[in-house]
This record gives structure tokens, sequence and C-alpha cells, in this order.
């Protein structure tokens, strides 16, 4: 046997040296017409592939050198006029060679041209050829001598419609030939795994692979000839290969065949052949990879069906998806040491043919799931990440195809196969789930589709037990909860009866998800119901719904209910902006003491949860703005928010913002409409005090640096009393405003040494503003006419 | 001819789940050369997702931010005009037309973009141009009860700027122009 790739590079040398040498001697022979003498050189140079030393792969490179020669040989023997033999006598001739392979390859050689003188009938040469090769019985010689015969015969078979084809010569014949030469290829292919000592069994294996395609070769041939028709097909093709395969009894053998009849044979073929294909399935040796075989065969037929709708029809009369999903089924009950990935990827294959072929049988789609149901609930614990990444694959099948979450939810199984889901893929799944609503922007609009989808997402919604809360890491979390928030966005039904169970139903869920995911949730939630409060306000007369929390009161209670469990997290910045809304809100349904309630809350959180300035300083902010808008109060709780509201603006830490937030301060004493407060003093008061505080300020920054203060804050005074004076408030004079102008010009020639151009800019623009307004005559003019400059 | 979008008030996720796919389609990178965003996007992902339509972003905080660094106001220089940023949820009263005036002053701009109310806005005064590019996403406001989705482009050429702001309104887009005009004299500093 073979010693090493450097004793067979230097037999393969010799080999193909010798083949030249014979060769030199055949062209001379062939020059001069000498019959013999070419016989016996040929034969000689033959006798190289006599050889047993090479491995397959450097066979194949002398098989190649003979058969150019050989091609060169039969042009020859073609022309009788240059040897005077008959072809008759010369496949006599031949036959006298010494040793028996050249002897064979001679004989097809004049075989070919035997059948194209049509001085016989093709089937019976090609009979002759087929049953004679028996006599090599080495594998790798007799593979390739039968390959050869194969080869010169391709086109000299008797199909319809060729030369060759007559009374005697049917297409019968042909796939005879054909059948048999496979067969006996087959044979000897399957041998070569016997042969040899048992420790090379890899290394044969390679070299059995090496020779694979000659085998299949066959097979092709019989996909083209062009009178094999389905008929044909199926009585007589198949279940002849068929049979050819399962006695072999060899799973390398089998494996390759069945792969290869599914991928040379027409889908229509396979589709009207299926219960034969899919019997011979649990026939197959227990080693072979039948669940490869299978799902091959579907992504096939899958394709088939969406190459055309035409072809629909076909699989729906042949029971298409009864008989695979059956011989899935019988192939994972036979071979119950499957991996787990195995059985899914099946399938997944079948998933997908389904989806394809009759994508509006949400039955069938349901029957595929629950399938893997069962086999997944028969593994305590799947925790192979390849069998996981399949799971995935067949529940986001149905999304993609159908593009409709919604369609997805009506599917019983699928919640169930995403049970079995580790932890970690569960969620992958739901955010998958998401992203499908998302980018379909699908809307889901009714109650118990919404209590589905929150099912199947509960990854995310709350800590599942036995999840690993310490590995989440923070920007992943971050996004899954974001993505949960927009989600709630995509809920929504015109009907406010409906709408408000969604809301509660979300509620529902969301609430258990614990401090950390609160405030991700609760904003969204929170808007979602003041959406809904506006719907119900848009309707007409009152709603009495099932649950009777259709009043407006009960949805602000329901609300309150929400913003208080921020106070778990805590959340005091986002629950004081929350209940402002709400109050806005009240506001807007003129209901003074509910709207009273939620600033109370809001207040409550300044005093006691919010320490930060920077913070205390938007609250405020927010505070005195909504305040400012608020309508519904009467004069004593409106005195009260706003006395507190002006106390905590004289409290904020920094000067500047105190001074800031006094000025703001002095417009909740005057709202601009019919019947709005329009209280002069009040608004002097708080800008004085503005003006006070803004001194000081001045004052602090003289000592502390040396240097002045924040003139900017006069300037922004300035400008506040210049719009009220616009507006009216005759508490302000031009005087006062004079006046002011005065001492903002000596604030700033005093502190000359570190001029501040921003304030002079806007000074600048100020005095022009009032320019502009002065020259715009009428009763605005005369106004400012009064304020000299 | 210079491109500014002017954006905000998406309040994703808070209030509105994305940018209306209308509104994607319309917005591609490379076409845009600035973005300025009034705020209350609120989170990191609209941030990126802005910037990759434009890598020079100019953001001011709005008051539901998740990035509580980005600053209360802002100005920056584009052609010949002092553009100036601010949410407005700090001008008060809320969307009233003279206090955001005076912030105009104060921050010494040409154009004062600025958010909050989630109404389009686009006003001349004396001190120059106002604009409010509404909420990009429709998002809820306690202002109005009709939000339409909206986002502005201005088109900077030379002393002239066309404003163009896009609605969405019962599904489809609908384009308007103003144009201004600055004076050569007008706060040149």
């Amino acid at each position: 046997m073979l010693n090493g790739t450097e004793d067979e590079e230097k037999w393969l040398a010799e080999g193909i040296a010798g083949i030249q040498h014979n060769a030199f001697y055949m062209h001379r022979a062939l020059d001069s017409n000498n019959l013999r003498e070419a016989l016996k050189y040929s034969a000689q140079m033959l006798s190289e592939l006599r050889t047993s030393k090479l491995s397959p792969h450097k066979y194949y490179e002398l098989y190649m050198r003979a058969f150019d020669e050989l091609k060169r040989l039969e042009l020859f023997f073609k022309d009788d006029s240059k040897h005077g033999v008959s072809v008759v006598d010369l496949y006599e001739l031949v036959q006298h060679a010494g040793n028996i392979l050249p002897r064979l390859y001679l004989l097809c050689t004049v075989g070919s041209i035997y059948i194209k003188s049509k001085e016989a009938p093709a089937k019976e040469v090609l009979k002759d050829l087929v049953e004679m090769c028996r006599g090599v019985q080495h594998p790798i010689r007799g593979l390739f001598l039968r390959s050869y015969l194969a080869q010169i015969s391709r086109d000299k078979l008797p199909d319809i419609g060729s030369e060759y084809e007559g009374d005697a010569d049917t297409v019968m014949d042909a796939v005879d030939f054909v059948l048999q030469n496979f067969t006996e290829m087959n044979k000897l292919w399957v041998r070569m795994q016997h042969q040899g000592p048992g420790g090379v069994r890899e290394k044969r294996e390679k070299e059995r692979s090496e020779l694979q395609d000659l085998v299949g070769k066959n097979l092709h041939v019989l996909s083209q000839i062009e009178g094999v028709d389905l008929e044909m097909y199926k009585e007589t093709v198949l279940p002849r290969v068929l049979e050819q395969v399962v006695n072999c009894k060899d799973d390398l053998a089998q494996y390759y065949l069945m792969d290869c009849i599914i991928q040379v044979f027409p889908d229509e073929y396979h589709l009207q052949t299926l219960e034969t294909l899919l019997g011979a399935c649990p026939q197959l040796q227990p080693t072979v990879d039948v669940k490869t075989v299978l799902s091959r065969l579907m992504d096939r037929l899958s394709n088939y069906a969406a190459s055309s709708a035409d072809v629909l029809p076909e699989f729906l009369q042949v029971e298409a998806f009864s008989k695979l999903s059956n011989a899935i089924g019988k192939v994972i009950e036979a071979q119950l040491d499957m991996p787990a990935v195995g059985a899914i990827t099946l399938y997944v294959s079948l998933l997908t043919f389904t989806l394809r072929v009759h994508p509006d049988r949400l039955d069938h789609v349901d029957q595929v799931l629950g399938a893997c149901v069962k086999k997944l609930s028969n593994i305590p614990k799947l925790e192979d990440s390849r069998a996981m990444k399949q799971v995935v694959a067949l529940l986001s099948a149905p999304l993609e195809k159908y593009n409709d979450i919604v369609t997805a939810l009506t599917l019983s199984n699928y919640p169930r196969v995403m049970d079995h889901l580790d932890i970690g893929t569960n969620k992958l799944m739901a955010m998958v789930i998401i992203q499908s609503i998302m980018k379909n922007n699908s809307c889901i609009s009714t109650a118990d589709k919404v209590e589905v989808l929150f099912e199947l997402i509960k990854g995310l919604i709350k800590d599942i037990d036995g999840a690993d809360v310490d590995e989440l890491d923070e920007e992943d979390f971050k996004e899954e909860q974001n993505s949960v928030a927009r989600l709630i966005h995509m809920l929504y039904n015109d009907e406010p009866e409906e709408m408000l169970k969604i809301i509660c139903i979300v509620r529902k869920h969301t609430m258990v998800g614990g401090p950390k995911r609160l405030p991700f949730t609760v904003s969204s939630l929170v808007f979602s119901a003041l959406r809904l409060l506006r719907q119900l306000q848009g309707q007409e007369g009152d709603i009495v719904g099932e649950e009777a929390s259709m009043t407006p009161n009960k949805n602000f209670q329901l609300l309150t209910q929400i913003i208080e469990s921020l106070s778990a997290v805590p959340s005091p910045e986002l629950a004081l902006r929350l209940y402002l809304q709400c109050a806005e809100a009240a506001n807007g349904c003129d209901i003074e003491h509910v709207a009273y309630e939620f600033f109370t809350q809001a207040f409550v959180l300044y005093e006691e949860e919010i320490a930060d300035s920077k913070a205390q300083v938007t609250a405020i902010h927010l505070i005195i703005g909504t305040l400012q808008r608020m309508n519904v109060f009467g004069v004593e709780n409106r005195d009260t928010l706003t006395h507190k509201a002006t106390g905590y603006s004289a409290r904020l830490l920094k000067k500047a913002d105190q001074c800031r937030a006094v000025y703001a301060c002095s417009h909740l004493f005057w709202v601009d409409d019919q019947d709005g407060i329009k209280d002069g003093e009040r608004v002097l008061l708080c800008l004085k005090r503005a003006l006070r505080i803004a001194n000081a300020a001045q004052q602090m920054a003289n000592v502390a640096r040396g240097s002045g203060g924040p003139v900017s804050l006069f300037v922004e005074i300035l400008n506040k009393y210049i719009y009220f004076f616009e507006k009216g408030n005759k508490q302000i004079t031009s005087s006062a405003i004079q006046g002011l102008i005065e001492l903002i010009n000596t604030e700033m020639q005093s502190d000359s040494t570190n001029p501040d151009s921003v304030a002079d800019a806007f000074l600048a623009s100020t005095l022009r503003y009032i320019q502009f307004q002065k020259q715009k005559g009428g009763v605005m003019g005369e106004k400012f006419e009064s304020i000299k400059l | 001819m210079v491109l500014v979008l002017a954006i905000g008030d998406l309040h994703i996720p808070h209030r509105a789940p994305d940018l209306p796919p209308k509104f994607k389609s319309m917005l591609v990178p490379g076409k845009i050369q600035h973005i300025i965003c009034t705020g209350n996007l609120c989170i990191k992902e609209v941030h990126d997702y802005f910037k990759t339509l434009c890598p020079d972003l100019h953001i001011t905080r709005g008051e539901y931010d998740e990035d509580s660094h980005y600053p209360e106001n802002k100005t920056l220089t584009i052609g010949q005009f002092k553009l100036g940023i601010c949410h407005g949820h700090q001008v008060i009263p809320w969307g009233d037309l003279d206090s955001l005036a005076m912030v105009q002053r104060q921050l010494d701009v040409d154009i004062l973009v600025t958010g909050h109310t989630h109404q389009f806005k686009a006003y001349k005064h004396e001190g120059g141009v106002v604009i409010n590019p509404g909420s990009a996403t429709g998002a809820f406001s306690s202002f109005t009860y009709d939000v339409n989705p909206s986002f502005v482009l201005m088109d900077i050429d030379g002393l002239r700027v066309v404003v163009y702001v896009y609605e969405l309104i019962d599904g489809e887009v609908k384009v308007d122009k103003i144009d201004f005009k600055k004076t050569a004299t007008a706060s040149a500093h």
C-alpha cells in the first residue's frame, strides 16, 4: 500500500512517463497506418492504469493522460480506410489484448465507433460492454473504467429523437444501460470501504468522497435523457435507484446518493414521487444524516414554491405538507439520540416550506410549532446555543412572513415554544418581536392580543426566576427598556373602552417590573393614559364601560397610582414632571380640586426630594410655567400655590437663579387673556424683589471678587419692566424704566475695567427696541414716547 | 446654500415610538450641513441617529432629556446669520412671543430656534426671527390637542434665509415656505 505522498508522486511520475513513452510509439504507428503496432503500444500504454499504488486523486491524473491518447486512437479506428479493418472485426481483434484492463478500454473505444457505425443496434453493444466491464472488480480501476464507458456512450444513447433510436432500440434500453452501469459502479464504490486494514478508515472515507461524483454522474445522465418523463421516472428510474441505495447499506453512499437524487432531478418529479422518496428514508442506515437530506429536500421544494404561484396547487394536490410532516415525525422518533439542534433545524425547514407553500394555513404553521414544543418538552434544559439559534429562526420566520405581529399572536403554540427558551434567548426573541412591530408600524388594538404580547415579552418586563440580574449590561438593559417604552405607543384603539382595557393590562404587567424598569415604562404609560383622557373629553356624553372607570376622576386616580409607583425607584424629578402634566390635564377637564391635588404632590416632591440645585432650578421653572397657565383655580387656591412658588424661587441657592425665578413669578400675576388675572401691583412687587436680589448679587460679587457681577440680570429685569409697561400695567411707570436704564449705565461704567460685552449688546438691543416702539406711532408710540433715553 | 435642519421635541420613547416613516425617508445623510435641535429627544439613540444624518449637531437641553449635560442655550454662526437655540421651558410664559424676543436680544442672535410648545411658528419681530419647528413626532402636548408632526429646514444664502416647514397632516407631507431677509445693518457685531 501507499507509504507516503512522496512515493506516490514518484509512482505517478513513473506512470506518466510510461504512458508518454508508449504513446510516442503509438503515434508513430498511427502515422504509418500500422494497426498491429498501434494496438500493441496502446495496450502497453493502458497497462499503466493497472497500478494499485495510487490514491484516487493521483490515479485520475494518470487516467486523464490515457484518456487523451485514447481519443486519438479512436479517430484512427474510425477511419477504416487507414487500417482496412471493419469495425466488427476490430471489435473482435482488440479482445486479444493480454491483460483485461487494457482490453476493456480498447473494447469500449471500439464499441463507441461500432455504435456510431450503426452496424449493430446500440443496445446490444452497450449491453455487451456494461457486462464485460464486470471483469474488473478492483474498485478504483473499475470505477474509472466504467466512467470511461459512461463518457463515451453518453452521446450515443438511444434516446427519443436521437439517431440511435429505432425499433430495436428504445429509451428503456438507454435507461437500463445507465442504471446497470450505475449499480455496478456503486457496488465497487461501496466495496472500497471494506478494503485494506481497518485503521485507515478516515483516509478511506476521504478517498471515497473524491470518487463520489463518478458514481453520481450516472444519475445526472439519467436526468438528461429526454425520454425519461415523469412516468418513467416514477415507474422505473426512481424505484431502481432507491433499491440500490437502500440495499448497499453503506452510509456514505446512501447520504450522497439521496442528496444527489434530490439535486439532480426536477422538483416537480419530487413532488409527484414524494411518498416513495420519503419512504426510503426510514430504510437507510441509522448513521445517515437523514435530517440534512430532508432539510435539503424541503429547501428545494420551498424554492420551487416560491418560483411561481402556478405550482402551488400541485403541492396541495399531493398533500406535500402532511407527507413531509409525517416523515419528519418518523425520523425524529426513530433517532432518539438525535441532538436537539438537528430536530429543530428540520422543523425550521418544514416551517419555511409551509410559509412558502401555504402561508394562509395557520393551522399548519401552528402544527409545526406544536411538534417542536413536543420535542423541546422532552429535553430537560436546552443549553446548546446552536439549537437556540434555530429556535429563534423558527420563531422569527412567521414574523417575517406575515409582517403583522397580530397573525403570529394567534398561533397558540408560539408562546409555548418561547417558554422553552433560556432566559437570554427569550429576551432576544422578545426584542425581535418588538423590532418587527416597530419596523412594520403595526398597531395592536385589542386587549386580548396585548395580553398575549406581554406574555411573550415577559422576560423584558420583569425579573424571571433564575435570571442572573448582575449579568445585565447597562447599555443593553437600557435598550431593552426603551424598546418596551416605545412599544407601549403601538398599542392603541380608537374606542375608549378598549383603550382603557389595554392600558390596564399594560399597567398590570409593567407595575411589577421593579425599580430598575419603572423609570422607563411609567412615562409611556402615563402619556398613553393622558391621551385616553383626551379621547374621553372628545366624546359626547358619559360613557359607561364595564369597569365604570371611564370618568375623568377615575382616570386621574389611575394616573396618580401609576406615578406613585415611581417613589419606589425613587424618581422624584420625573414624578414631579408627570404630576404637573396631570395638573394641566385636570385644568383642561375643569376639575379644580384634582388639579390642586396634583400641584400639592409636585410641591411635596420639590420640598422633600429634590435637593440638587440645578434640578431645583428646572423644577421651579416647570412649576411656574404650569401654574401660569392654570385657569381653573379660584382665588384662594391660586394664592396659596403662587405664594409657595414665589417662596421656593426666592430660596434657590444661587442669587442669579433666585433673581430669574422671582421675575418669572411676576407672570403669575398677569395673564393676558380676557378673564386672566391682571394684578399690576403684585407684578411690580415681584420685579422689585428681583431687583433687590440682583443688587445683592452685585454687592456680593464686588466683595468676593472685587469686580462687578452679573449686569445682565438688570437688563433682563429692565426687559420685564418694558414687557408689563407695554401690556398696560399702570404700576410700571416710564420714570421707573428710565431710572433702571440709568442704573444699568452706572453699573456698566463703574466696571469699565471689566467690560461685559454680552450685557452691552443686550442693553443696546433693548434700547433699540424701545426706539422701535416709539417710532411705531399710534397708541404704542405715544406710550413709549414718555421714556426718555 | 447652506441647509440647516431645525428639529426637536421628539419625546422618544416617552410620548412617541419613532419618527414618522415619511419623515425618516426624507431625512437622509449627507444632504444637511447643520442640525439644530431644540431638545427633548429624549434618549441617546435619537442623538446617535441625528449624528448619522449630519456630524455638526447642536442640541440644547429639554426637561425630559436623558443627557442632562446638554447646555441650556447655545449660539452659533452660519454664514451671515447668528443663530441661538433654547428649548423654551425656561422662558415664561411658555410660548410667549415677547418673552422669547427678550431671549433673542439677550443672546444677540438673528434667528432664535426654540421649542417646547410642539407648535410650528416662524415669525419676524423687530429684533429678528423666532422659529419653532414643532414636534417631529407629533408628540402629546399640554398646549394643544392637535399636534401634527413637523420639522423645519432652513436654507441660508447670504443675507437671506428661506424657512421650509414640513408638516405631516392626515398622512401626507405638506411643505410651506417663508422668506426672511436680513438687513445688513441689523445687529452686526
